[in-house]
């Protein structure tokens, strides 16, 4: 079973969530899948070793066969391509790697070569948890590619968690559409309850089942739990504003370390979902 | 015209609260939303809309059943997994390259413009703003980022502002590259813990990357004193000045459930710690005004060489 973390804002202990509920199971796959900021391991601390790099095919322009004819730069809808009086410019960071330049290329002129988008590690095999995460390259803007590659690892002989990127823009669906089981992380403030029904309305719309946990619970107002009642939404777990939880995230502990009666409400809220998804209960 | 970009690399620093207490300060500006994931500056500004424009993301690729073959060679040729094995398109899937196109010799595929989402020009009670309101699981974030910050110029230029007042995306990815590319300051938005740090110095390589001077401010100092110093001393190593220190507090959601500024909240309940917070962003923002003048200056002292020359 595959449960992703999300949310719409960032900020609202998608990490938090995911660590913590990783470390009260025991025996699960942790995946860090916000590859612009993948941050579990601050707080796991596991010693990782390279899966592999993620690359996309970039083209090379061999400028003994180029003809100048600019029917790659036509072609490429990303603008990685400039035909030039004199020769034609590559931006590698523009480039998805699609191939359409090296199809409509009729001088054979274009090869290809792998440009690095980012890293996939892993947890070494004698830690005491099984992670993976993807880190993407500053000044790479795709992160659906590297998600991607990094979902081909998931463990599939135990349960997996995912920590998902916040938004609902492509790399997030990558994620959520991929997963069986999606816990929204949200907190009754105004942003968080706009950002939330945003979330809310991307997991409907690729009809996997959810669940709330509400974060920061005590601060702002009741609006999302009036929502969640009378949706029939199902609110996991709560965990209060508490400025001894947000301190020891500040030191990159997880909070059922040091609490340990959390690890039983965490273990809690993964039996409700499983319960949940044998019911086949959960979608609106 | 001058613009400032406040991003922060993580989530839930307080972007949007830091961007529209600047709002109520700012004389002179205009404002861009370019979290257009989650656009949330608009529910503290309430904004009266002028005109949405759509955004046309990557186009969507479609083929013909009726001259499609089943060959199966665009099922080769796409390097997205988006051509289904019964020859439909998953629009998740597709972005929008046209190889499929090519690959296909009985001209079955074909590409058709989608919209991604819109951006919307307003009025708020603090002047002119423009925001994106992207379509759930649209790529192409980046250039309703684009359009976005292209909106805020033209209101700039129609209602003779001098300053656009950016509040970007979390991450480093395409959205945030989109937000600050051209920027002429960048405020980085920090929290003293170790995600808040790490995301920091990914944040500062991006503008580092682009060229772009960079300020920054640690908000929730005081959650953990050590981190903060830590995030003190990484800033002075990149040169990054640090702008201010703000307190661990519960000020910007009261404020946000009235639908206020802080500025506004401040002058409106008189609160001592309230007033205090609200003081702090007013220094805060006399700092930034300072720099961005300074920066024009610089910016405008090696075109000056330049004319020289001939």
């Amino acid at each position: 079973m595959k449960v992703a973390i999300a949310s719409g804002k960032g900020g609202t202990g998608k990490t938090t969530v995911a660590v913590n509920l990783a470390l009260s199971l025991g025996g699960v796959h942790l995946l860090d899948c916000d590859v612009e900021e993948p941050n579990c391991n601050l707080f796991l601390g596991l010693e990782l070793e390279k899966l592999e790099y993620v690359t996309c095919q970039v083209p090379e322009i061999d400028p003994e066969k180029c003809t100048l004819c600019g029917k790659c730069a036509d072609f490429c809808r990303y603008n990685a391509l400039a035909a030039l009086p004199s020769r034609v410019l590559v931006f590698p960071a523009l480039c998805h790697g699609c191939g359409g330049c090296g199809l409509v290329c009729t001088e054979g002129a274009v090869r290809e070569k792998p440009g690095i988008l980012g890293i996939l590690e892993s947890a070494r095999s004698d830690s005491s948890l099984e992670f993976s995460r993807g880190v993407l390259n500053v000044g790479e803007a795709a992160a659906t590619p590297l998600i991607r590659a990094l979902q081909r690892h998931i463990d599939n002989s135990r349960p997996a968690i995912i920590d998902s990127p916040p938004g609902v823009a492509c790399p997030v669906l990558a994620v959520i559409g991929a997963a069986d089981y999606c816990v929204l992380v949200t907190e009754s403030t105004p942003f968080g309850f706009h950002d939330f029904r945003l979330a809310l309305e991307a997991v409907k719309a690729l009809k996997v089942p959810f669940g709330v946990v509400l974060n920061r619970d005590g601060l702002g107002d009741s609006r999302v739990e009036e929502f969640c009642g009378a949706k029939g939404i199902p609110i996991l777990l709560r965990i209060p504003d508490d400025r001894r939880i947000a301190q020891l995230y500040s030191e990159g502990i997880p909070f059922v370390e040091e609490m340990p009666e959390w690890k039983e409400k965490f273990a809690g809220m993964f039996s409700a979902i499983r319960a949940i998804m044998e019911s086949g209960e959960g979608t609106e | 015209m001058k613009q400032l970009a406040v991003i922060s690399g993580k989530g839930g620093c307080g972007k949007t609260t830091l961007t529209a207490a600047f709002a109520s300060l700012a004389k002179d500006a205009v404002l861009a939303d370019c979290d257009v994931d989650a656009a949330d500056l608009p529910l503290v500004l309430t904004p009266g809309v002028l005109e949405k424009e759509d955004s046309s993301g990557l186009e969507l690729a479609s083929i013909d059943p009726e001259r499609c073959t089943g060959c199966g060679r665009c099922l080769e040729a796409c390097r997205f997994g988006a051509v289904l094995e019964n020859f439909t398109i998953n629009p998740y899937s597709c972005e929008g390259c046209a190889v499929c196109t090519v690959a296909c010799p009985e001209n079955a595929v074909s590409m058709a413009p989608r919209v991604s989402g819109q951006a919307v020009s307003s009025i708020t009670r603090f002047g002119p703003m423009a925001h994106g309101e992207l379509g759930i699981g649209e790529e192409a974030s980046g250039k309703l980022v684009t359009l976005v910050r292209k909106k805020a110029r033209d209101l700039a230029e129609t209602y003779a502002k001098e300053l656009v007042i950016i509040d970007g995306p979390p991450g480093t990815g395409c959205p945030v590259m989109a937000a600050i590319t051209g920027a002429d300051l960048v405020l980085l938005l920090t929290e003293p813990t170790v995600s808040g740090l790490y995301d920091l110095k990914r944040a500062v390589e991006l503008t580092q990357h682009f060229r772009i001077p960079a300020a920054a401010c640690i908000n929730r100092s005081d959650l953990n004193e050590k981190k903060s110093r830590e995030i003190e001393l990484f800033c002075e190593e990149a040169g990054v000045p640090v702008l201010a220190k703000l307190p661990y507090a519960d000020v910007p959601t009261r404020a946000m459930l009235r639908e206020e500024t802080v500025i506004e909240y401040a002058s409106l309940v008189g609160d001592k710690d309230v007033v205090e917070f609200a003081n702090l962003i007013r220094e805060l923002w006399t700092r930034l005004e300072t720099r961005l003048s300074e920066i024009s200056w610089s910016k405008g002292s090696p075109k000056a060489l330049e004319i020289k020359k001939f």
